[in-house]
């Protein structure tokens, strides 16, 4: 099978990567570019443990191919820390404990990010439906909601100080 | 580096601090085994099944096509296992590849090995399989004709139940059924087989049972145990889902390395894991019960059957909880609790976190809700009138109840939930509103904590201590979300006085501790934790009998605290002390070992006292129904939940939460619906209903019981946290109840778990009739 060669943006970073015409783009962030933080749960779009951002829109990565992402703008859960410093929804997923066996925390975080971009000030209710798309099986979710809440909270005060 | 190192923080056991892996999971650099690189030439597996029959002869398989495919390297059958083709916990009915006859839906018949993931998936489905099929045996009816069973039958027994009941004031005679549930590891199964030299294997495998996957694998290939080391640094979940079922697809791993000599990863699709792995038991339970006008029970007879599936498996443990979980925390005078084990065509059933007790408390809680519906009482005033007291305090397998705080604890609940109030104001909402309909109930949970099969009750530990006074944990639990990593951390911290991040968690494996039970029956912290602190103990002690020498005091004069140590007016760092002791050729490594004491259980007379001790809670939930939709909202939860001395609250919360979700997700919305030909229609998330964040309650009030410790002596008087939780959710069970029971208040409602609208609206619609 002929492999396609595709250009896109990785968290920031131009990245060039040949792929399958049909391996989905999880497997290439999975497999071609190192990027492990995007899970396979489901294979099927119902979980959303690989949820990454792709222009701007919040995507299951397992229903998107590699050779869609051409010219596209990603963002996965590597990229969301400024180098040492997390993002506040990282921080805040640590300090409410809102992660137990971890597997489902990147795409809520990536899922959340993606919220809070296009909603800074989100209602509960707001929040809970938005992460109905991921499923966590270890802690309930209240932590998670909360987590998201305060992270919310944080930065629209830092933005409103900045 | 010129930065000014952060001051260490001292976070003993008794402390929340967030999980070891925290940091790494939102950075998503924590590594799961999908997430190991690849050694070069690693091949990838996906079994093969007949994907149109359940059971009955391989007339033909044709495996032509499969082995044309690009990319494959071989196919696994049956006739390449070198030793004993069987995965199973012991009982030795579980082949790893079925060879003449299929016994249920989905049952691998062969394994694909390529050079990517996708071309086995790809490859598997095109064999020809040929079964000479037969008619499945699917439900407990069907069982029941067919007199099939896995595993004899057992009872408990006391008096003379059916006369006790007949002569008793009133009876109740009912019967209904609770459905399974699947684990739903966010994290499939998964195995990496690693070829090492003279025919040693390195297993990684996603597993709650590390020895047993390694024992399985040695067995299938005919080696000795001592040539495959098993390694699991974490798991995606577990749930139970991981502790037999694991062992396949790291055996097919295995076998795949052993043919090809090259590594062999093999993670499952999830809808064929989900029709692959065995699941919760679902039960059909018919019983009967007399009581007089208070409420108060006087014999009960129930019959609990249970479906297995094709083979043993774990059945036997899971359906023994079953039977000794159906007092949950009330006495009943006289008894007949009978079990039975039903063979059917369908996936193993296995362990699954509560072990089988969960279904035994349902059953309990509803006959609390049936005795206060013909009784006109308020349902916690009948549970109350049954608990366990002074005088009434034996249970139905002889322990003695000599723990219990269930109605210390109800009482709280009942107050800070502010139950009688809103089941006043329940009652005139009801009243008022023809369609909408609420439910309040406040059940309790006591959970027996202890292997019911005694030589699981142990655990062993291996601690290092390095000159520059860091130290490395390792202990045969495993870790799944449940933070018991980082329990056990801060008890191997608290035993030597040293901040915790001067403690380095290992992963668990089988050649740094062996023989080792299975991460389960929330013994984790227990046991590991237990473990690990005798063998720091054992160091410490050496280490201050080196600094008594040093400084000549008394040996139990020396502290270990804030990470030095001291004596009189003495003292030095304990990383100096390690250094010292170290040219002082003392040794600064030790193994632990820890047995759970005062436990037996003489299962052929169905006497003993099983159980260390019991864990306690109790949830408050209350919901609102549409009985025109049986749509069904969760309103509101209070939990109060007895965790002895907490090791980490924050950690322990967590678990409750989730346990109750959990718990939740079984008795709502999680159905698994077999057909007619034993085939699961529900394998996969899009069919198959966990609970989502929109489903959980914003009104979600969670604490922990002020406890002055574990009566019994465990590890810093903390008590096991993993399991009982679960059963918090029946709450939920019994508020539904008494939402749909509003329509007609003489009516118990047939109301089946799980409680999934459809249910809902037919219990309404029988309401009326």
């Amino acid at each position: 099978m002929s492999k396609i060669t595709v250009s896109a943006t990785v968290n920031g970073d131009a990245a060039d990567f040949v792929c399958d015409a049909t391996e989905t783009l999880l497997d290439v962030l999975r497999d071609r570019l190192g990027l492990t933080g995007a899970k396979e749960g489901c294979g099927t779009g119902d979980c959303g443990a690989c949820s990454v951002i792709l222009n701007d829109r919040l995507v299951c990565a397992c229903l998107v191919l590699g050779a869609e992402a051409q010219g596209a703008k990603i963002e996965t859960v590597e990229g969301l820390a400024n180098g040492e410093t997390l993002h506040p929804l990282q921080r805040k997923f640590i300090e409410h404990a809102a992660l137990q066996c971890g597997v489902c925390t990147p795409g809520f975080l990536v899922a959340a990010k993606s919220l809070i971009d296009h909603n800074p000030d989100p209602t509960e209710e707001q929040v809970r439906y938005w992460l109905a798309g991921n499923l966590c099986r270890c802690t309930g979710y209240d932590k998670i909601v909360r987590a998201v809440l305060d992270a919310a909270a944080e930065m629209r005060e830092a933005n409103h100080a900045a | 580096m010129d930065a000014t190192p952060k001051p260490k923080k001292f976070i003993g056991a008794g402390h929340s601090t967030s999980h070891d892996s925290a940091a790494r999971h939102v950075a998503g650099s924590a590594t799961y085994i999908d997430d190991i690189r690849e050694p070069e030439g690693t091949v990838h597996l996906a079994p093969g099944y007949a994907a149109k029959a359940a059971c009955g002869r391989i007339a033909k398989c044709d495996l032509q096509a499969v082995r044309n495919y690009p990319g494959v390297v071989t196919v696994l059958t049956a006739a390449d296992i070198p030793g004993v083709n069987d995965c199973s916990p012991g009982a030795g009915d579980d082949p790893v590849l079925a060879q003449t006859h299929i016994t249920f839906h989905g049952q691998p018949i062969f394994c694909v090995v390529a050079e990517t993931r996708l071309a086995a998936r790809r490859a598997a489905r095109l064999a020809i399989i040929e079964i000479e099929a037969e008619k499945p045996n699917v439900t407990v009816e069907d069982a029941l004709a067919a007199n099939k069973d896995v595993l004899p039958s057992y009872q408990f027994k006391r008096g003379d139940a059916a006369k006790a009941i007949a002569d008793a004031p009133h009876q109740i005679t009912d019967s209904f059924r609770i459905g399974g549930q699947e684990h739903f590891y966010l994290e499939g199964q998964i195995a990496l087989a690693i070829p090492r030299e003279n025919g040693e294997m390195l297993i990684h495998s996603s597993t709650q049972h590390p020895s047993e996957v390694q024992h399985v694998v040695a067995h299938m290939l005919g080696v000795a145990d001592a040539a495959i080391t098993c390694e699991c640094r974490r798991m995606g979940g577990g749930f139970g889902g991981k502790e037999s079922q694991a062992g396949q697809w790291a055996a097919l791993a295995a076998l795949a390395t052993y043919k090809t000599g090259r590594a062999a990863k093999l993670r499952l699709d999830r809808d064929d894991d989900m029709i692959m792995t065995g699941k919760r038991h679902d039960f059909r339970v018919d019983w009967q019960a007399g009581f007089d006008a208070s409420g108060r029970i006087q014999a009960v007879d129930t019959q609990l059957l249970s479906r297995c599936g094709v083979s043993a498996d774990l059945s036997q443990g899971v359906n023994d909880r079953t039977m000794f979980h159906s007092d949950n925390g009330y006495f009943y005078p006289e008894l007949s609790i009978f079990s039975r084990r039903l063979h059917t065509n369908t996936v193993s059933n296995t362990a699954f976190r509560g072990f089988g007790g969960p279904q035994g408390m349902v059953f309990a809680e509803r006959m609390m809700e049936a005795i206060a519906i013909q009784t006109g009482l308020d349902p916690l005033d009948v549970r109350k009138r049954n608990y366990y007291t002074k005088g009434r305090d034996v249970t139905p397998y002889g322990q003695k109840v000599v723990d219990n705080i269930l109605p210390e604890i109800t009482a709280e609940l009942e107050r800070t939930s502010d139950y009688r109030k809103r089941a006043k104001a329940i009652k005139t909402f009801n009243d008022q509103s023809p369609i909408l309909k609420k439910g309040i109930a406040l059940t309790p949970v006591k959970f027996g904590i202890s292997f019911t099969l005694a030589s699981l009750n142990q655990a062993g530990a291996l601690v290092h201590v390095y000159t520059d006074g860091s130290v490395q944990v390792n202990h045969g639990g495993t870790e799944m979300g449940q933070g018991l990593y980082t329990k056990v951390a801060q008890i191997v911290a608290s035993e030597f006085g040293i901040p915790l991040e001067d403690v380095r968690i290992t992963a668990t494996t089988t050649d740094k501790v062996p023989n080792t039970s299975p991460t389960a029956a929330s013994a984790g912290a227990d046991l590991n934790g237990m473990a690990a602190s005798r063998a720091a103990i054992t160091i410490r002690d050496r280490l201050g009998e080196h600094a008594a020498k040093l400084w000549d005091v008394l040996p139990k004069q020396i502290r270990f605290e804030e990470g030095q140590v001291k004596a009189a007016r003495k003292s030095m760092s304990f990383a100096a002390l390690a250094k010292s002791a170290q040219l002082a050729r003392i040794q600064l490594s030790a193994t632990g070992f820890y047995a759970t004491p005062d436990i037996h259980w003489d299962r052929a007379k169905a006497h003993g006292s099983p159980f260390f001790y019991f864990a306690y809670g109790a949830a408050c939930s209350q919901v609102t129904i549409d009985t025109l939709t049986g749509e069904m909202t969760v309103d509101r939860v209070d939990i109060l939940h007895d965790v002895g001395k907490s090791l980490n609250p924050a950690i322990d919360l967590g678990q409750i939460e989730g346990g109750f979700v959990q718990g939740m997700g079984w008795l709502t919305t999680e159905e698994l619906v077999y057909d007619a030909q034993g085939k699961l229609r529900t394998h996969a998330p899009s069919t198959y209903k966990i609970p989502c964040a929109s489903d959980v309650p914003s009104d979600f009030r969670t604490k922990l019981w002020k406890s002055d410790g574990n009566k019994s002596p465990t590890i810093f008087r903390s008590k096991a946290v993993g399991e009982p939780p679960v059963m918090l959710a029946i709450s939920v069970y019994c508020a539904i109840l008494r939402a749909v029971g509003s329509l007609n208040p003489a009516k118990l409602p047939p109301l089946d778990a799980p409680a999934t609208p459809e249910m809902i609206l037919r219990a309404c619609r029988a309401m009326e009739s």
